[in-house]
């Protein structure tokens, strides 16, 4: 039984519209993240969800009961919002401890749910601090204690930890998936953070201008994106222009510019159709004569990113693509100026119809 | 920077910094919040007056220079464009202020316009341009004030993950080209490994280590490093024996052979393993026999929570496809390989909690 589902929810603003026809189902127990550029809805979405808004049309459910007319406090969800509010004038504790005596939990049972929340946000040594002495990184995860002490069943965050220095967050983040599965509670998590998205989510919607493009668990997203915006936005890849060359059986040819040959999996393609093939930056290899297609060009760029190292390849075809490597170490493999091959193979190739309004377009982040 | 300290009160924002930036380099400075960071770049910029220390532009004191003739370009996380001006005029503000001929006023624009890839937007408003457009002008503005030397406060702070990440290459391909020499402040790792020359760690006011990127990744001076700029494994262990350049290392009930020199028997240390060079499966020596306890796909990676009988945690990252068939619950093995990639400290004296604080 899904816990919310929206049934072609739509809302606008004087006329302008900030989700459209939006409809899909959340799972009980289930770990969502809504995943967009700023301005795509993702924070409409969770305040319709919150009932601090009405949907301009369409219907919203909980437990397939339509609650388009329940008031927000009736509706068992705790929003935390992105501009948390805390209590001024109360400690920490006693701003986490709030919600479950507001509803009539004893104090003793409100105050350890309290405490058990502040451990799990690292702030278990702050229970008398005031928000005021706190940074903002800590106030915002007191408000998310908050939200994890409230009782309520499902959870709205908006960008839980949009506020926190990078390397916090990457730890904060597992933790919260954690928390959220161990309390067997329902979460709708909004981050415009790729990599938050894929390691907390069970499913991922991505919204790109009120509506949702693609919705479906982080490796099928991954591995078959609904579309070239998606396919950006959920991990970094080349996308090239070509055309169908030939097709058949099991597999099928691209051509891309300057006549470079391309083995792409069988698609539903037509011979001389416009396509843009899409390769991810991890799934090619340089100077690997195994792959099935390998492709020359040389190092333009090399950029290191800790766990791995990026290269920027431009191709002799003019084309670019890129290769992240893991497991590289200190030392670069590569250098400006080498000549290498791309190597990838056939699978590793993601199809799609050429964008009626341009390639361009469809990778704006907007 | 010559043993800079600026205090409030009894609280060191900054402690003996001392820091020395090439001309044309570009420096990144990274650290939790409130390590001081922005605080650093606001003594250089003259915002904040150091209580103790020097600092020096091309050998010459600039303490008792005004801010207006330190020409510094500063860009900071929250967009200041006037919102009544066009892009171009956002542009050519400051030359008019400066009283450039009309002549020079169009050229440099121009020049501007075409640097931040902004010709086609010349005649919007800020909020018609998104927040890294917005910031592309505010940089473009910076850099038409002809100055050498650029202070950056978390310019990309305020922009999506994927905005950011391409906008960072920009960022740097500018600096380069221009020749500048760029001090940039941030809280993300990732960022200042993939462009700066050097990086700079800073915690609680003080310069914990500068060094390239890839040394600060892969063998940093200290654990605190070790775990600020990446996910890591810390093991905690005891020194068993001693040889040449390694030494046996007890952690927990697993016998380790690590590289490193001038430790004791006995003595606590801490191994430190990144979770990349960690491998799993069966064909791997069964060193450490471990129980999957979760497992999350990242994409060119995928994640997994190992933990061994003693209940010790390991985190391991597996490009995926090598290792798709591994589940939760099922046993396998990891290895660290050949000690290649293990790093050895010394085991901090006020306790691990208290070194990789992140506050």
């Amino acid at each position: 039984m899904p816990t919310v589902s929206f049934m072609n929810v739509s809302k606008s603003f004087d006329g302008v519209s900030a989700l459209d026809r939006v409809t899909f189902d959340v799972d009980d127990g289930e770990y969502l993240c809504v995943l967009g550029p700023t301005g795509s809805g993702k924070t409409t979405l969770l305040r319709l969800i919150a009932g601090l808004l009405k949907p301009s049309t369409g219907t919203i459910s909980f437990d397939d009961e339509p609650v388009n007319e329940m008031i927000s406090q009736n509706r068992n969800a705790a929003y935390v919002p992105q501009q948390y509010a805390l209590f001024p004038h109360l400690t920490v504790l006693e701003n986490v401890a709030f919600g479950p005596l507001a509803r009539g939990r004893p104090e003793s049972e409100a105050l350890s749910m309290a405490m058990k929340s502040l451990e799990l946000v690292r702030l278990a040594g702050r229970p008398t601090a005031f928000p005021k002495e706190l940074s903002g990184g800590m106030q915002q995860r007191v408000a998310l204690a908050r939200g994890l002490a409230s009782g309520a069943r499902l959870l709205l965050l908006d960008e839980p930890l949009g506020a926190l220095d990078a390397r916090l967050r990457l730890d904060l983040r597992h933790k919260l998936r954690q928390i959220v599965k161990e309390t067997g509670l329902t979460a709708i998590h909004v981050t415009h953070d790729r990599d938050e998205a894929m390691s907390v989510a069970d499913r991922i919607m991505i919204l790109r201008r009120g509506r949702i493009q693609d919705y479906g668990n982080p490796k099928r997203v991954y591995d078959r994106p609904a579309g070239i915006f998606v396919a950006n936005l959920i991990g970094g890849a080349a996308f090239l222009e070509g055309v169908v060359e030939a097709t058949g059986g099991d597999s099928s040819t691209v051509r891309l510019r300057e006549g470079v040959i391309v083995k792409t999996p069988s698609h539903l393609l037509t011979t001389n159709e416009p396509v843009i093939i899409g390769v991810r930056k991890e799934r090619t290899r340089l100077a690997d004569y195994n792959a099935e297609n390998i492709i020359e060009g040389d190092v333009r760029e090399t950029r290191f990113l800790g766990n791995s190292r990026e290269y920027v390849v431009r191709l002799d075809n003019g084309d670019t693509m890129y290769s992240r490597q893991f497991q590289e170490g200190k030392n670069e493999r590569f250098r400006i100026g080498d000549k290498v091959t791309v190597g990838f193979d056939r699978s590793d190739v993601l199809i799609f119809a050429y964008p009626p309004q341009g390639l361009g377009r469809e990778l704006e982040i907007v | 920077m010559r043993g800079v300290s600026k205090a409030y009160g009894n609280i060191k924002a900054l402690d003996d910094v001392w820091v020395h930036i090439e001309d044309k380099e570009y420096v990144c400075i990274v650290g939790p919040s409130g390590c001081g960071k922005s605080t650093l770049i606001k003594c250089v910029a003259g915002i904040i007056q150091p209580t103790e220390g020097e600092i020096l532009v091309d050998g010459h004191s600039v303490l008792n220079v005004p801010i207006e003739d330190r020409k510094i370009g500063y860009v900071f996380q929250d967009i200041a464009l006037f919102p009544h001006l066009s892009v171009k005029q956002n542009l050519s503000y400051g030359l008019a202020v400066r009283n450039a001929s009309a002549n020079t006023v169009t050229t440099v624009t121009n020049e501007m316009l075409d640097l931040v890839k902004m010709r086609d937007r010349s005649k919007s408003y800020p909020r018609e341009l998104s927040g890294g457009a917005q910031q592309k002008v505010a940089v473009g503005r910076a850099i038409e004030s002809g100055s050498h030397l650029f202070l950056l406060d978390e310019p990309l702070g305020a922009l999506d993950a994927l905005v950011r990440a391409e906008l960072r290459y920009e960022l740097r391909r500018l600096a380069s080209d221009l020749g500048l020499t760029v001090i940039h402040v941030t809280h993300d790792q990732e960022e200042a490994l993939s462009i700066a020359d050097r990086v700079v760690i800073m915690k609680g006011g003080r310069v914990v280590e500068v060094g390239k990127p890839a040394e600060i990744y892969h063998s940093p001076q200290s654990l605190f490093t070790e775990n600020f700029v990446g996910e890591t494994n810390l093991l905690e262990g005891t020194i068993m024996e001693i040889a040449v350049t390694s030494c046996k290392v007890k952690v927990g009930t697993h016998m380790m052979s690590v590289l490193g020199k001038g430790k004791k028997v006995g003595q606590k240390v801490v191994v430190a393993v990144r979770p990349e060079f960690i491998t799993l499966g069966s064909a791997v020596p069964s060193e450490w026999e471990c129980r999957i306890k979760e497992v999350s796909f990242l994409g060119g990676l995928t994640r997994y929570t190992l933990e061994d009988d003693g209940g010790l945690e390991i985190l391991a990252h597996v490009p995926s496809g090598e290792s798709s068939s591994l589940r939760i619950g099922e046993r396998t093995n990891a290895s660290f390989g050949d000690g290649e990639h293990m790093l050895l400290f010394d085991y901090p004296i006020e306790g691990l909690g208290k070194e990789l604080a992140l506050e």
